[in-house]
């Protein structure tokens, strides 16, 4: 076997009392895809700030390159040839491409001044590696994510560097951006840097990595070559756990729908949009990023009403045209970006809860109820399984799994007829995407009507009845679950 | 070449150039005494003491954070500098004056960075005490009251005039003191820092985003640090001007300039979350503030109006900006689906 380019072994370190990682080795070979996979909180980030010098490791050893890392600095780990391209990309957003591509050969290098020519050569050569098309003069902060994890990979190549680390560098892209970073990826490699790739996305591990190490609450529990690593295997390294894949068949099936859109639009975003959705039913509307599939959620939720068309709610016509009328016709929506908008991230997990029914959590004389809030709060915690050792604490102490939990919460509180997600499990990890989409079928079958809009199309075919698929603002097809492929779906996406 | 145009009236200091100019305009109009030499040595003159204050409040910006303590820093070691003169009985070059409000200013400068940087409070804060407690030790320690007499040298340098225009028409004469073209040097010297250093690049790079700047290797606490003190010695330097201007050393009637001078960098395109602005932009946005509040007498407007006109402008200006980010974001916006 060829020599470890890098090498950790027992690697272990602690925050306070919480063992972060209790015993980790990683090791990487020359040239090659190694992809590190784990839930959140299992330590992947933790042991990419120990090798890129940010954080200082309890116990262990660290080899790279066959040099031993002890006490290094983020500078020191860059000079040596490892660079790491986080979530954020760490750029500068008010700077242009150009300075964002240099400053840090220019701050290697232990000059005083800036030289602005020198600064453009720089950028030029950088740009110039991976082939990469950009107006050098542009601020960064005017660039698509796409565009600034390119930046981000053109600068880490500056720096002769030898294991390229990328945290989750899929996260925001969209699939055609997802497959042109992969070709970059390959490109690297053929120059014999290594990559480091973290994932949670079990297809993304397959496609392009060579081998893989799993860690789980801070210790590594497999490694090996991809072509030994099956879907079933990766989900229980993963989480521990055994998960069946059945598909969704709805029960409790109401006669009458609850909810029914006829020929709703509106103007430049979506058009004549008819469906129909009952009790019990899980509903899939799926669709390519620009296809109006959200602006529909948002429509059905009065937060960007239509212009045209009827929304029916138990066969009787209803105007929605703001959240409040929508929460009043017993309709909710968890929104994309739960962080952004569906969450108060710094307020208490219990508040979280109960905001959206707080207008009923009151006493007769209109004094807040703050003994019925408890329980309210206790009885959602429970009934989610959210993970918390105290409900007081904020928001933001949660995974991600568990806030997305503490989202569906609020809106279950709220006693509803219909809740519409929409992307209800991006960026949530295996585990708890399993438990969101059992809690999601347990609730069809007592009654709710449920629209899922999400571009995962495992996630639509394995929780929803039926599939609307969405183009160009209108609907392009309708399937059953139960006889559908994903390529079918793709098929009329594009 | 047009579409250098189009990009630059993406910023602010083209609009902040072309009020400042159809002001002087209507003023010019209005009153016959807008483009004549004196009228432009006595808004020039007017420039030099918030044009320091507001260079200092720019880097202050720039970095992320923000300083409210300046007035209060100038005036502390503007008067401890002009009474230990006083009583030392001094009667030399200005120089000294220089040095040691300067050195003062570096001190109570590295009071600030230190909490700002090396602890990581919020500037706001941070500053907002340390004004108040620069100003009580001002009062309380030092007793301050109001000197008027000031050291000669300090007198001379103040009166001594580098240029001098006098108005043909109603024969009267303005001068543009030697204070002047320290405004000028701190600019240029500014301008040298915060374009051609690592340094002034890296109190961008911390602006825009301080945990990046820390892992691409810039020393963020101590860039912080060194800015304070660098804000406290020009901001000491300021304060010494004035009171060579004015002739006398009045401790308190420089507090409560900051609000203006933070609106005028602001209304310069300067942003309020940090990393972004220029120099050029601060100058402008200063100069029209200090235009509006000097003109108000030559548009037959009594000087009581002056603050709701300063108010006005800065709420215009204000609004501007953000209209054209709103503009600027949407055509973005629009820019990428059809790129899609």
């Amino acid at each position: 076997m060829a020599q470890s380019l890098l090498k950790a072994e027992h690697v272990k370190i602690s925050f306070g009392s919480v063992h972060a990682l209790r015993d980790v080795s990683l090791e990487i070979l020359p040239g090659e895809i190694h992809c590190l996979a784990g839930e959140n909180g299992c330590g992947k980030s933790t042991i990419i700030k120990i090798i890129s010098g940010v954080y200082q490791r309890d116990g262990g050893t660290i080899e790279f390159n066959g040099q031993k890392l002890d006490r290094i600095s983020p500078i020191d780990a860059i000079n040596m040839g490892i660079q790491v391209i986080y979530q954020d990309f760490a750029l500068f957003p008010n700077l242009t491409v150009a300075e964002n591509l240099a400053l840090n050969t220019e701050l290697a290098s232990r000059k005083k001044t800036v030289s602005w020519k020198n600064v453009r050569k720089i950028a030029e050569e950088a740009v110039a590696k991976i082939n990469f098309k950009v107006d050098l003069d542009q601020k960064v902060e005017e660039l698509s994510v796409a565009q600034k994890q390119m930046v981000a990979i053109s600068r880490a190549l500056m720096s002769n560097a030898k294991l390229i680390i990328m945290d989750e560098p899929t996260t925001a892209l969209t699939k055609k951006e997802v497959s042109a970073l992969f070709k970059i990826i390959l490109k690297l490699k053929e120059q014999g840097i290594a990559i480091l790739f973290i994932s949670h996305k079990l297809n993304e591990v397959f496609e392009i990595s060579d081998r893989f190490t799993i860690f789980r609450n801070g210790e590594m529990v497999a490694t090996g070559s991809t072509k030994d690593l099956d879907d079933k295997k990766f989900t229980y390294y993963m989480t521990g756990r055994e998960f069946s894949d059945q598909v969704f068949v709805a029960r409790n099936v109401s006669e009458n729908p609850v909810l029914e859109l006829k020929n709703l639009s509106r103007e430049g975003e979506f058009s004549d949009i008819s469906f129909s959705l009952k009790r019990g039913e899980i509903l899939g509307i799926t669709g390519l990023l620009d296809s109006g599939r959200t602006e529909l959620a948002l429509a059905m939720f009065g937060l960007k009403p239509a212009d045209s068309g009827e929304i029916l709610k138990d066969g009787k016509a209803v105007k929605i045209t703001n959240p409040r009328e929508a929460i009043s016709n017993k309709i909710g929506y968890v929104p994309e970006d739960r962080l952004s908008e569906g969450l108060f991230l710094t307020q208490s997990i219990g508040d979280n809860i109960i905001i959206s029914e707080i207008d009923r959590l009151k006493k007769k004389n209109g004094q807040f109820d703050r003994k019925r809030r408890n329980e309210e709060v206790e009885k959602w915690v429970k009934e989610l399984e959210i993970k918390t050792d105290n409900p007081d604490n904020p928001a933001t102490t949660l995974s991600g799994g568990n806030q997305q939990r503490i989202v569906l919460a609020k809106w279950l509180a709220c006693d509803l007829d219909v809740l519409i997600l929409n992307g209800p499990t991006v960026g949530v990890d295996i585990g708890s995407k399993h438990d969101i989409h059992k809690v999601l079928q347990n609730l069809a079958g007592q009654g709710l009507g449920i629209i899922i809009i999400s571009d995962d199309l495992p996630e639509v075919i394995q929780n929803c009845s039926r599939v609307l698929v969405i183009k160009g603002g209108k609907i392009r097809s309708e399937y059953s679950t139960q006889n559908v492929t994903e390529k079918m779906i793709i098929d009329d996406m594009m | 070449m047009s579409r250098r145009i189009k990009k630059a009236f993406r910023t602010n200091e083209p609009y902040i150039f072309l009020i400042i100019i159809a002001l002087g305009i209507v003023i010019q109009i209005r009153s016959g005494q807008f483009f004549t030499g004196n009228n432009m040595v006595d808004l020039l003159s007017a420039m030099i003491v918030p044009g320091l204050f507001a260079i200092a409040e720019f880097l202050a910006l720039i970095s992320g954070g923000i300083d409210v303590s300046f007035p209060a820093l100038a005036s502390l070691s503007a008067y401890a500098t002009t009474k230990m003169l006083l009583d030392m009985g001094y009667e030399g070059n200005v120089l000294l004056a220089f040095v040691i409000a300067i050195a003062i200013g570096a001190l109570l400068g590295a009071f600030n960075g230190f909490f700002i940087g090396y602890l990581n409070l919020n500037a706001m804060i941070v500053t907002l005490g340390s004004a108040s407690i620069f100003q009580g030790f001002m009062q309380g320690a030092l007793r301050a009251n109001q000197l008027s007499v000031i050291p000669s040298g300090m007198k001379t340098f103040g009166t001594a005039s580098f240029i001098t225009a006098t108005n043909k028409v109603n024969g009267l004469t303005s001068i543009l003191p030697y204070t002047f073209i320290i405004l000028v040097v701190v600019c240029a010297a500014v301008h040298f820092l915060l374009r051609y250093t690592l340094f002034g690049r890296g109190i961008y790079a911390i602006g825009g985003n301080a945990q990046s700047a820390h892992t691409a290797g810039f020393h963020v606490k101590r860039t912080k640090f060194v800015i304070y003190i660098i804000i406290g010695m020009i901001a000491s330097a300021s304060g010494i001007c004035r009171v060579c201007m004015m002739q006398q050393c009045h401790p308190t009637n420089m507090l409560g300039m900051e609000m203006n001078i933070i609106a005028g960098v602001v209304l310069g395109g300067v942003a309020l979350t940090g990393g972004a602005g220029t120099l050029t932009g601060c100058m402008l946005g200063t100069f029209l503030i200090i235009l509006v509040q000097n003109s108000m007498i030559l548009l037959g407007i009594p000087t009581t109006w002056s603050d709701v006109f300063v108010g006005l402008v800065i709420v215009i200006g204000v609004s501007l900006t953000a209209l054209q980010s709103a503009r600027s974001s949407k055509s973005k916006k629009a820019a990428a689906k059809g790129g899609a």
